[in-house]
């Protein structure tokens, strides 16, 4: 992909939001969810940042929260040096068009009602990129953009297979020209032989149209496919971010390891011959997260400072991020 | 090695207000004994239905329209509901994908557990609960007797699958099939699953059927794989056969269309153009000629059935395709 040696687009700062929660029977605890815990990273111009994480680790939140979807409980994120924290909704608008979402399910979020046509129409209405008369040959070409016939514009969402479906999102998505684009575990939902379809059309528009990604996924395979930097996420933290080969080729704390050492490869003979890091037990809850290093209670390689003492994001090598005791 | 279960020209389809889904199209297939036996294919393919149907778990608008299920010299598609029950969770068991929805939300762990050891081994509550500890412990579930006074929701989903687990095996069956049992599940959760299932093997002494879209879980678990394609089996290898030398233009697109981790250089996955058909008409032609890049003539007069592959290893290496893609490679 393209080299990542672009301008920042993004600098995301000590990103944090919780939500609070009443438990019991009763709703008489209340209680805080650690979502997103200070999360930082930058996304240069072209490049695809690789979010990736167990279910529950805060990667859709941070997204979301990137986006100003949900509001940060801290933290900051500047798009081109603006800080979209301190901006009200009504000033966040028009630098919407330049960032967008693509959803993991292509079935909820297309409206049943509307035609997929008026969809894709509908934010370049809203932004009043185009006049009505202009815009059916905008609908037209981004139909053929991600590889979908212009004549099926009247056509309603249930018409389409999954995978047509997540082409028709990222049409929606692209209508206004982004620059930065959330996708949030885009061909999860998708078949394996469907989901090659839709990575290749997303690395072809991010060609074409020099596009930024941060590409959220649980699908390891996946994430090195099309990221640039890989960025692991834990229980609301990062806990290592590295250029691909360094990530994959080096991987420094030991949940990465152990993360990388989880997913199966399809290769019947490396798969007998593979000893793998068994991680015990499950995620902790993100109500009351473990002290010092959240991961702690699971690592192979604790030592009594790592339950005590939260470890610094330190660079070990240009670029690549770690927060761990004993890598550092 | 002795066949323990043997699947025939089976045809399950649902009925529709209007038509039929032709959800199985006529699988055969031999499970042999202490074999692990991979089912691998795209949502929709008729994996599911297929394990469905042996054990008659169809819903309602399921029906088995022909074939046979032979085990332990009898047909299971024959016999009658209180001889099934004798089979289902006894000799044959079931593993779901989904262990929130297949437990009972209302009912303790510990009971569930215990019930089918009650039913089939004629065994007392309060025996079947000191066995049903054992179990647990045997699944590696910590602190099982606290465990077995708890409800489902109170288990995390790895922990719920390693007790759905615990119930199939409660009366050594000698057949476990488990549909997409790690699919829920996070990577480092599933490589558990994955590690207890290889363990547990060798003491229980079954034949595993072991249903799954991911390729990179079957490798390292199954002895032999089974490639399903709208309601068909498409192709059918040892394990390394079937990676190293796939036969079917379908295993070798699916292949191609998967990243991996273990892959070094940045090459275009390879997409297999369009979806698979829709089953609401009946595919009395090659079901994936559609998308193939190697369709001929004949493809989509006359659907192939499962022969020996050209030059194969190992004979009993099949395929259901006119092609002969070993050919077309070296032209």
């Amino acid at each position: 992909m393209s080299g990542s040696n672009g301008a920042v687009v993004l600098r995301v700062e000590n990103l944090v939001k919780h939500f609070p929660v009443r438990l019991g029977a009763y709703g008489e605890r209340r209680a805080v969810v650690h979502a997103v815990d200070g999360v930082s990273f930058d996304i240069r111009r072209g490049e695809t940042l690789g979010l990736v994480g167990e279910s529950g680790c805060g990667k859709s939140t941070t997204g979301l929260t990137i986006l100003q979807l949900y509001r940060p409980t801290a933290g900051h994120v500047h798009y081109h040096g603006v800080d979209l924290t301190r901006l009200k909704e009504r000033q966040l608008r028009p630098l919407r068009q330049k960032m967008q979402i693509v959803f993991q399910d292509p079935y909820s979020t297309l409206s049943p009602r509307m035609t997929i046509g008026r969809a894709i129409a509908e934010p370049i209405l809203v932004h009043g990129l185009l006049s009505k008369a202009d815009v059916q040959s905008r609908v037209a070409a981004l139909l053929r953009d991600v590889g979908m016939n212009p004549n099926y514009r009247n056509r309603y969402p249930h018409e389409f297979s999954g995978g047509q479906r997540q082409r028709l999102c990222i049409a929606r998505a692209l209508a206004c020209e982004p620059e930065f684009i959330v996708c949030d575990e885009p061909v999860s939902a998708l078949d394996v032989s469907v989901q090659a379809q839709i990575i290749n059309l997303l690395q072809d528009l991010q060609r074409a149209y020099g596009l930024t990604y941060l590409f959220i996924a649980h699908d390891l395979g996946v994430v090195k496919h099309v990221s640039d930097r890989v960025a692991v996420m834990y229980l609301g933290q990062l806990v290592e971010q590295a250029p691909k080969e360094g990530l994959f080729g080096n991987p420094l704390h030991p949940y990465t390891r152990a993360l990388l050492s989880a997913v199966p490869v399809p290769n019947p003979k490396l798969e007998r011959k593979r000893r793998r890091t068994i991680l015990e037990g499950d995620v902790p809850s993100a109500i009351d997260p473990p002290s010092g290093c959240r991961f702690h209670p699971r690592c192979p390689a604790i030592t009594a400072r790592c339950v005590q003492v939260a470890p610094e994001w330190v660079e070990v090598e240009p670029g690549h991020w770690v927060a761990c005791h004993s890598a550092t | 090695m002795a066949v323990l279960l043997e699947v025939r020209d089976l045809e399950t389809r649902f009925r529709l207000r209007k038509g039929y889904v032709y959800a199985v199209n006529g699988v055969s297939f031999q499970l042999e004994e202490g074999e692990t036996l991979g089912v691998v294919g795209e949502s929709g393919c008729g994996k599911s239905v297929t394990m469905l149907s042996i054990l008659q778990l169809l819903p309602p608008a399921g029906r088995i329209e022909k074939g046979e299920v032979l085990f332990e010299g009898r047909d299971l598609l024959k016999m009658d509901g209180r001889e099934l029950r004798k089979v289902r969770g006894a000799k044959i068991s079931m593993v779901f994908q989904d262990p929130m929805t297949s437990l009972t939300p209302v009912v303790r762990i510990g009971t569930q557990i215990a019930e089918p050891l009650v039913y089939h081994r004629g065994m007392s509550m309060s025996q079947a609960r000191r066995q049903s500890v054992e179990l647990l412990d045997m699944v590696g579930i910590p602190d099982p007797e606290t465990r077995l006074r708890e409800y489902p929701y109170q288990l995390s989903g790895g922990m719920r699958q390693r007790a759905m687990i615990a119930m199939a095996l409660a009366c050594q069956p000698r057949v476990l099939i488990a549909d997409e049992p790690t699919t829920a599940l996070d990577v480092t959760v599933q490589a558990q699953i994955v590690e207890l299932v290889k363990r547990l093997r060798d003491e229980i002494q079954a034949g595993i059927v072991w249903i799954t879209h991911d390729l990179g879980v079957i490798a390292g678990l199954a002895d032999r794989v089974m490639v399903m394609y709208a309601g068909s089996v498409v192709e059918e290898a040892t394990v390394d056969d079937l990676y190293e030398d796939p036969r079917h233009p379908y295993t070798e697109a699916l292949l191609g269309a998967l990243p991996s981790v273990s892959e070094t250089a940045g090459r275009r996955l390879t997409s297999i153009g369009g979806a698979p058909p829709d089953l609401v008409v009946y595919p009395a032609f090659c079901p994936f000629f559609p998308r193939c890049e190697y369709a001929m003539g004949r493809c989509q007069e006359q659907k192939p059935t499962l022969t020996p592959a050209s030059e194969a290893r190992d004979p009993r290496h099949r395929i259901a395709c006119w092609v002969d893609i070993q050919e077309r490679r070296r032209a």
